[in-house]
């Protein structure tokens, strides 16, 4: 019997877009044993809380937790580097038998006397889910003994996907929220939600709004500071980036609040433009809308020549996206059109069904879609459709590499800073120096191609 | 001894956890797909952790639990995340390792895979299964990686007739280490069952299909046979009491031999002497040349590197290696340190020392980078030995790190470290001499082009 490499359970998450009508399954649990490359709800709250660089992260749970997520984002602070340590409690047996509480207890007070960080957030991993160690209570004793908000993270890695890991976060940062002084805050101002300021990208999305007057207060969560966070209440906009990673708290914000939101991309030339507009257009401010298109103007005056070199090199080459927030992969899709380069795969490993219903809409025919997909599917699409690029995370990398296929790594591990015009122009050369590369000549792939 | 401050939080761990180990061991036999009975994060970080070092795709299966399952059991997911595997896979070994979650839930996995083994187990193409306990709270990926070692060999081996076959277990070791090890064997024209070999499955060829399982690993026929074998030899000094070779020993009779990691001039010597031994066949002169050639490349490179302080992090047995070989080379240990807790490294350092002018070094279990880093910079140190995981410190203090073992993930190549032999010995010398040459070198006013 021939292997199967598409499961019969999985063959509802992957479409070829097409005449058939269209129907995705998603937001499902991962099929055991089919090799998913989704993580867990933990690692979900740790991605979004991971940026904030001047509070203690302590993981409540054996080892493994903390050590396979220290330093793993390319997260970028201004300040303090807390953020980049990884902390734990590193359960032992005894305290497997016996309840963490106490080891937790301790561990927050050495480590707060220690660092003096302005709060600490405390993750709760599968087996403290199980052992039923009281968080909560914890939290609020040490946040009493030392006068900062210490915030328990509901992040039991079983208890669901990445989004369930997101909503645990949103609902610590909601805790802080409200508790800052709002006093001098701009009428023009946001939050911007959803960047992580890999490689410095939060900085330059800052300068963009602030050269069309807009006031910045909290950065959620790139390079971000918990006193922001705590007034971040005081803005009149949440500008929310991202595949719903911090939509929860925006959320959460406007029924607090009444802070309406946006959903914005700052990838590709068009999302970022977008963007500003959007942002101008909501503020009904003639001068800000002015300043907005003068912004775009002057980047893509510089931009887009230097980008048409590489639209000649690159055009009619074929690309695949495979990222964790099918968000990102409407914006990779348009980048990749304007680079001249046709899409011929795109997935996700939690799109929603909307999502995967704009990803139709915007690709072009016989395109696959594909959710929570696997090392086994992604290389047979990347064989079935020649593929030149394939963008995806660390986990895709070797996928593609042992194919002999190029690749741009599109994660938060990344450190090419890709948002923003000028990262439009960095993942240009990030695909061209790739695809170009020589080494293709000498992989089995293309030397057969050439026989 | 105890210098060394007792912290309850743990900072940036000296360690990984134990499923991890137990994934890497199955990774290198012939056929076999790593499984984790857990939820899906696990399987996933790892994977990432894993492929961050040896840029090579790793397939680890999860039975991806989810919060039901939590409350009452993963033995249905485990089933049907086997039957999945297999269909996807077709393997001809399963390697299942438990996580924390499934231990404290207290799933019986050898009763659930035996009520699988009676309901699917007629099936023509059903593959072994082999199980081991790792509970994530109890031990280090050594232990993990040790376990999964024993458990194949008691679970598949059988005694029977004698055979010349050598059973070699290495240990956890880098894919140049394990081709040197086969390499040598076939110099001797001694036939040998090293178990676990990764050497292909993890440092692979460019390949036009991806690859369902890797080719590679040690062939399951040959493991059958391991009760068979004239003799085993084991790597390490600070060895669990009951490991793969004491349980061929105790059941079938094979002549156990355990050695130190064949770091440096005499821990090689032993080795080959011990392979001598046991073989009657002499060591080829190509060895005795390589012998020749390292002793002399030391006596031109002693003077750069005498009386160069040192500290050795990682795994226990690597480090024991390390420190013998620095003893051998002018440099002093002064600080051993390792997140595990063997209970036997201290007494491995002073074995290995024995006979050396090298004064003990320090030596710390159970600490982590935080530990390392207050402790060093109390011994005035000029060099830093380990994994990758200690540049943040090296970075921070000016030290160079010669990167060595288990994760390199910020250089190139980590699994083509060359540790053993007398090649692996000049691999060392001449990386560590250039690195303080080098050093001394930048640092310097004059910039001198000869050395």
């Amino acid at each position: 019997m021939e292997p199967a490499t598409v499961l019969t359970e999985r063959q509802g998450q992957i479409h070829r877009k097409g005449p058939a009508p269209f129907a995705m399954e998603c937001n499902k649990d991962s099929l055991a044993g089919a090799v998913s490359q989704r993580a867990c709800v933990f690692c979900g709250s740790r991605v979004v809380l991971y940026p904030i660089a001047d509070a203690v992260h302590l993981v409540h749970g054996p080892i493994g937790c903390a050590v396979y997520t220290w330093d793993i984002r390319g997260a970028l602070s201004s300040g303090p580097e807390l953020h980049r340590l990884s902390f734990s409690t590193d359960l032992q047996e005894i305290d497997v038998i016996f309840g963490g509480e106490q080891k937790l207890y301790k561990a927050l007070i050495e480590l707060i006397d220690r660092h003096h960080p302005k709060a600490a957030f405390v993750y709760s991993t599968c087996i403290v889910g199980i052992i039923g160690d009281d968080l909560e209570a914890v939290c609020k004793k040490v946040s009493a003994e030392k006068s900062i908000p210490v915030l328990p993270v509901q992040s039991e890695g079983f208890k669901g996907n990445k989004r369930e890991g997101y909503t645990a976060a949103c609902k610590a940062m909601a805790r802080l929220v409200g508790t800052g002084d709002i006093s001098g805050i701009s009428k023009y101002s946001i939050n911007i939600l959803g960047d992580f300021n890999l490689a410095g990208e939060i900085w330059l999305i800052r300068d963009y709004f602030n050269r069309i007057g807009i006031e910045v207060v909290a950065n959620i969560t790139g390079d971000g500071r918990i006193d922001d966070i705590r007034r971040a209440h005081g803005a009149s906009l949440n500008v929310v980036q991202c595949s719903g990673s911090t939509m929860d708290l925006a959320r959460m914000m406007e029924k607090e609040y009444g802070i309406p939101s946006l959903r914005v991309s700052y990838f590709g030339v068009e999302d970022m433009a977008e963007s500003l507009y959007e942002v101008a257009r909501f503020f009904k401010v003639p001068a800000i809308m002015k300043k907005a298109r003068e912004v775009v103007r002057e980047e893509l005056q510089t931009l887009l020549p230097e980008l048409n070199r590489y639209k000649k090199a690159l055009t009619g080459k074929k690309a695949a996206i495979y990222v964790g927030g099918a968000f990102k992969a409407f914006s990779l899709v348009k980048a990749f059109r304007l680079l001249g380069m046709d899409v011929v795969m795109v997935g996700s490993q939690t799109g929603t069904e909307e999502d995967y219903e704009e990803l139709r809409q915007i690709t072009d025919d016989g395109t696959i879609i594909v959710d929570d997909s696997n090392p086994l599917e992604l290389s047979s699409f990347l064989k079935e459709k020649n593929v030149d690029i394939f963008v995806g995370g660390v986990k895709e990398r070797p996928i593609a590499y042992k194919l002999g296929v190029a690749f741009c790594d599109h994660n938060h591990e990344r450190k090419e800073m890709l948002a923003g015009f000028q990262g439009m122009l960095n993942f240009a050369r990030e695909v061209h120096g790739s695809v170009m590369s020589p080494v293709w000549g000498f992989v089995p792939r293309r030397e057969n191609a050439n026989d | 001894m105890t210098k060394m401050p007792h912290y309850t939080s743990t900072t940036n761990a000296c360690k990984l956890c134990k499923p991890i180990g137990a994934s890497l061991a199955f990774r290198g036999i012939e056929g076999c797909v790593p499984f984790l009975h857990g939820s899906q994060g696990c399987a996933t970080y790892m994977r990432r952790y894993i492929i961050s070092h040896f840029n090579e795709p790793i397939d680890i299966a999860s039975s991806s639990l989810g919060e039901k399952h939590a409350v009452y059991g993963g033995g249905a997911n485990l089933k049907l995340g086997l039957r999945n595997v297999i269909k996807k896979y077709r393997p001809l070994l399963i390697g299942v390792a438990t996580t924390c979650l499934t231990e404290t839930i207290g799933d019986d996995v050898k009763m659930i895979l035996n009520e699988y083994r009676q309901e699917f187990g007629g099936d023509a193409d059903h593959p072994e299964i082999v199980s081991v306990s790792t509970p994530s709270y109890s031990g280090t990926h050594m232990e993990g990686f040790h376990a999964a070692v024993r458990a194949v060999v008691e679970q598949m081996s059988e005694g029977g007739e004698k055979n010349a076959v050598i059973n070699l277990l290495p240990g956890f070791v880098s894919a140049a280490d394990l081709r040197y090890l086969k390499d040598l064997f076939a110099d001797l024209g001694c036939a040998l069952t090293m178990l676990p070999d990764y050497s292909d499955t993890l440092d692979g060829q460019a390949l036009n299909d991806y690859p369902l399982i890797p080719e590679g690993g040690t062939p399951l026929a040959a493991i059958r046979k391991m009760g068979c074998s004239r003799a085993t030899l084991e790597l390490g000094r600070t060895l669990p009491d009951i490991t793969a070779g004491t349980s061929l020993r105790d059941r079938d009779d094979v002549p156990l031999h355990r050695l130190g990691l064949p770091i440096g001039i005499r821990e090689t010597d032993r080795f080959l002497a011990a392979i001598h031994e046991i073989t009657g066949i002499a060591i080829p002169a190509r060895h005795e040349q390589s012998r020749g050639r390292l002793v002399d490349a030391m006596v031109d490179g002693h003077k750069y590197i005498f009386g160069k302080r040192a500290v050795i992090f990682g795994e226990e047995d690597l480090v024991v290696g390390l420190t013998s070989f620095l003893a051998e080379i002018g440099i002093q240990p002064v600080l051993c340190a390792t997140g595990g807790k063997s209970g036997n490294f201290a007494k491995a350092v002073s074995a290995v020392l024995a006979g050396t002018k090298c004064d003990m070094p320090e030596v710390h279990e159970e600490v982590d980078f935080y530990d390392i880093e207050e402790r060093a910079k109390e011994l005035r140190i000029d060099l830093l030995i380990g994994h990758s995981k200690g540049y943040a410190f090296a970075r921070r203090e000016k030290i160079p790190l010669v990167r060595v073992g288990f994760p390199i993930h910020d250089r190139m190549g980590g699994q083509r470290i060359l540790h053993l032999g007398y090649h692996g010995a000049q691999m060392l010398f001449d990386t560590i001499t250039n690195t303080i040459i080098a050093k001394k070198q930048d640092d310097s006013d004059v910039g001198y082009s000869y050395m």
